[in-house]
């Protein structure tokens, strides 16, 4: 169906160019750049029209949409400075150096920066909160694609290792457990203040590698199973363990984890006075006022950057190797030599780790760590998250993060404002509903529609990893068994699942 | 009997539920030989060979390699101990490449961990450009020359057959066992994989066992064949005591046919 659909836009397409003269030879015989540039020109010329009447206009618009033509057209790639293939690099540079000065062109004290036009029906550009909450959560998606993308193990209980690394920030880094008093270069403590207080640097590393070893007991045991029933079981552990986080207020008369009030206040990260007067890195992230969001946007950054490092890295290893031959064929990777039970927790324990650095920095960020947090459905939104983007591909799992968590965020209030301002009570439009309609209520049903739109038409996510796109597209199983009309489909949207 | 032989099974035995499947067989691969398993369709061939690479832990009965008990021990222990092999249905890693099928093959013999992935240390870089090289070789030792960045899934039936024997080599094995290598190939790629298995033993040192039901191929290369029917052992010896054994041919065609 998806293809059929695909052959019937494409050919209405080259009818409506035809009556201007442009026929698919014609195109085709222009130089691959022309053709970019015409593509890129098209598409942003259509999106600025777009901004100019279903956003707000602000000319920075052009500014943008100037960038986007230098990043898209030129075939960077392609580009070789002395015999190094730097081009390739440029594309990600120049994100990277987007998302670094976000914080200087985006937001203002107040929140969003009024220079930039604000998008069709999405509205404003993300606030800096959002885009730490994006930062957080892209860490744990890549995390999660450790297991789910290159092991290929199904795990529904990955918030546990969120609320374990965000626990063990609350025990490191509070005056939860105040029969002690222990103090390693924890930031904003005041005198007299019990407890334990490290540096949430290192908290972050203990929490990372307690996670991770939490992540190896609970996979000793279950990842004997497969498929559906190792679903089951990390199901299973993802409910346990904030259940034990919501109800160990009283573990034998021990408060372990304050109940359900959580653990507050968490000690913010910083640098400490020295290198503070040195070289004027932040001392405390607690006390910067008005920018605090911005400095946890870079620290968030800095994490995710090596957290794509190391996702990179174990990929293109022998372990990361072991691992794709796992996904794609267990019996057969025994067969050659490869530890199943071992490299399997080896990706569980390396995906634990990076969840429960994520969660320690989300708990330092809020300065609690609650129990309400860690539902089943942070497990489903990681995971779908994953499988939105492309599993196994680092870039899909990012946007599948960020756009997910922007959505969630801020995207569907926006839209909903938007919506109701047009078509609401008292719309500038016209009319249609007459009680505003709550868009964030739908939330779940809306991600639900996106991933099965997805599955029908790219099953394979949003920008799939290589290997994961020639699944889909390369194979015998390209086609269809059976006609849409002759008989049931057997298309391969059901084997993405 | 001269030396120890590399493989060695004692009243091996598997039981599906009610089925025996194998049935206390006593078997031995000499080191060096290229030594053949033969049986009708169902007489326990596979299952044996599962045995003999970990897949299937026996109901009974002892495997001995190299000197080593390995009766009960995960697969890739066999593999690191030095069995090797391929499957009947082709099992490739199906969207990796060519050259990526062959080093997930030689993961035992590599040694970087997590840490020096990371970091990426000369060590490890050379132990990878090491085993690319290798991979290479082995690739056109088995006829896939030019052929390291095909997808698995894109080559053809014979090259996936031969990608498979590669992989398998790539284990370094000293043992290695063939099921069915030969099955849906035309005869002239038969031909070459015959000289592929006999180049292995004369160059490589390899010791063979073998699953075939071409008999041109069995009868051809081999230097022992164990015939198995029901799970039992009901023959063995050299090509020519086979095919003149009556208890072999009742097996085949039937007792009915051989008695009248």
């Amino acid at each position: 169906m998806r293809r059929r659909l695909g052959a019937a836009i494409s050919a209405g397409w080259w009818r409506c160019l035809s009556v201007f003269g442009l026929s698919q030879k014609r195109w085709r015989s222009l130089p691959r750049t022309t053709r970019r540039a015409v593509k890129g020109l098209v598409w942003t010329g259509i999106g600025l029209l777009l901004v100019a009447f279903l956003g707000v206009w602000e000319w920075s618009a052009l500014v943008i949409a100037a960038i986007v033509l230098v990043l898209v057209v030129p075939s960077w790639n392609r580009l070789v400075v002395s015999g190094h293939r730097i081009g390739q690099w440029i594309p990600t540079i120049a994100i990277l150096v987007l998302a670094v000065t976000y914080p200087f062109y985006a937001s203002s004290t107040t929140g969003v920066s009024t220079g930039l036009p604000q998008l069709p029906v999405f509205g404003t550009f993300p606030l800096m909160s959002t885009m730490v909450n994006m930062g957080i959560f892209t860490m744990m998606a890549l995390g999660l694609n450790f297991v789910v993308g290159y092991a290929g193990l199904l795990d529904l209980g990955y918030v546990a290792f969120y609320a374990m690394g965000s626990y063990m920030a609350g025990w490191l880094a509070s005056s939860q457990f105040s029969q002690v008093n222990v103090r390693f270069g924890g930031i904003g403590v005041i005198q007299g203040l019990t407890g334990i207080h490290i540096s949430i640097w290192l908290v972050l590393l203990l929490a990372g590698m307690v996670t991770a070893l939490v992540g190896i007991v609970i996979g000793l045991p279950t990842l004997r199973l497969r498929g559906d029933y190792l679903a089951i079981v990390t199901l299973g552990f993802g409910e346990i363990l904030p259940q034990i986080a919501r109800n160990g207020d009283s573990l034998g008369g021990f408060n372990l984890t304050n109940g359900t009030g959580g653990i507050s206040p968490i000690d913010p990260p910083g640098f400490g006075s020295w290198l503070h007067r040195h070289f004027d890195l932040p001392a405390n992230f607690g006390a910067l006022g008005t920018t605090f969001d911005r400095t946890y946007f870079w620290t968030i950054l800095v994490l995710v950057l090596l957290t794509i490092f190391c996702s990179a890295r174990l990929r293109d290893s022998r372990l990361g190797r072991a691992w794709i031959a796992i996904r794609e064929d267990e019996i057969a990777a025994a067969a050659m030599g490869v530890p199943l039970m071992r490299t399997k927790t080896w990706a569980y324990a390396t995906g634990a780790f990076f969840g429960g650095v994520a969660g320690a920095f989300y708990a330092s960020y809020n300065g609690s760590s609650n129990p309400d947090e860690f539902y089943f459905q942070i497990s489903v939104f990681i995971l779908v998250m994953v499988i939105l983007g492309g599993m196994g591909s680092i870039p899909g799992v990012i946007f599948g993060a960020c756009f997910l968590t922007y959505l969630n965020s801020e995207g569907l209030n926006n839209i909903g404002a938007w919506l109701n301002g047009h078509f609401g009570p008292g719309g500038s439009d016209f009319e249609i509903w007459h009680k505003p309609l709550d868009v964030p209520q739908y939330n779940f049903g809306i991600y639900g529609v996106i991933l099965v739109v997805v599955m029908l038409f790219r099953p394979e996510g949003l920008i799939p990893s290589s290997r994961r796109a020639a699944e889909f597209h390369e194979g015998v199983r390209e086609e269809s068994l059976y006609d849409v009309e002759h008989g049931a489909p057997i298309s391969d949207a059901t084997e993405a699942v | 009997m001269t030396a120890a032989p590399l493989l060695e099974t004692q009243k091996l035995r598997k039981e599906f539920g009610g089925l025996v499947a194998v049935d206390d067989v006593d078997f031995t691969v000499p080191e060096g030989a290229i030594v053949s398993l033969i049986g009708p369709n169902g007489a326990g061939k596979t299952t044996f060979f599962n045995m003999l690479t970990g897949v299937y832990k026996p109901t009974d009965g002892s495997i001995v390699f190299d000197g080593e008990d390995m009766t009960g021990k995960p697969p890739h222990a066999y593999t690191h101990r030095g069995i090797g092999r391929t499957f009947q249905n082709i099992r490739l890693f199906q969207n990796m490449t060519a050259l990526e099928n062959v080093l997930v093959g030689m993961h035992t013999r590599l040694h970087s961990h997590l840490l020096g992935a990371l970091l990426r240390t000369p060590g490890v870089r050379r132990e990878e450009r090491d085993a690319r090289a290798r991979a290479r070789e082995l690739l056109e030792f088995c006829g896939l020359r030019g052929k390291d960045g095909v997808i698995g899934r894109n080559l053809s039936y014979g090259d996936q057959r031969r990608l498979e024997v590669a992989r398998a080599l790539a284990t370094q094995p000293k043992l290695l066992l063939l099921d069915e290598p030969t099955a849906g190939m035309n005869p002239q790629e038969t031909a070459e994989f015959t000289g592929i298995v006999a180049r292995l033993r004369g160059e490589q040192k390899l010791s063979v066992l073998l699953i075939e039901h071409d008999m041109k191929v069995v009868m051809g290369v081999s230097d022992a064949i164990t015939v198995l029917d029901y799970g039992e052992k009901i023959a063995e010896g050299t090509p020519a005591e086979i095919q003149s054994n009556q208890r072999v041919i009742e097996a085949y065609l039937g007792s009915a046919a051989v008695t009248t």
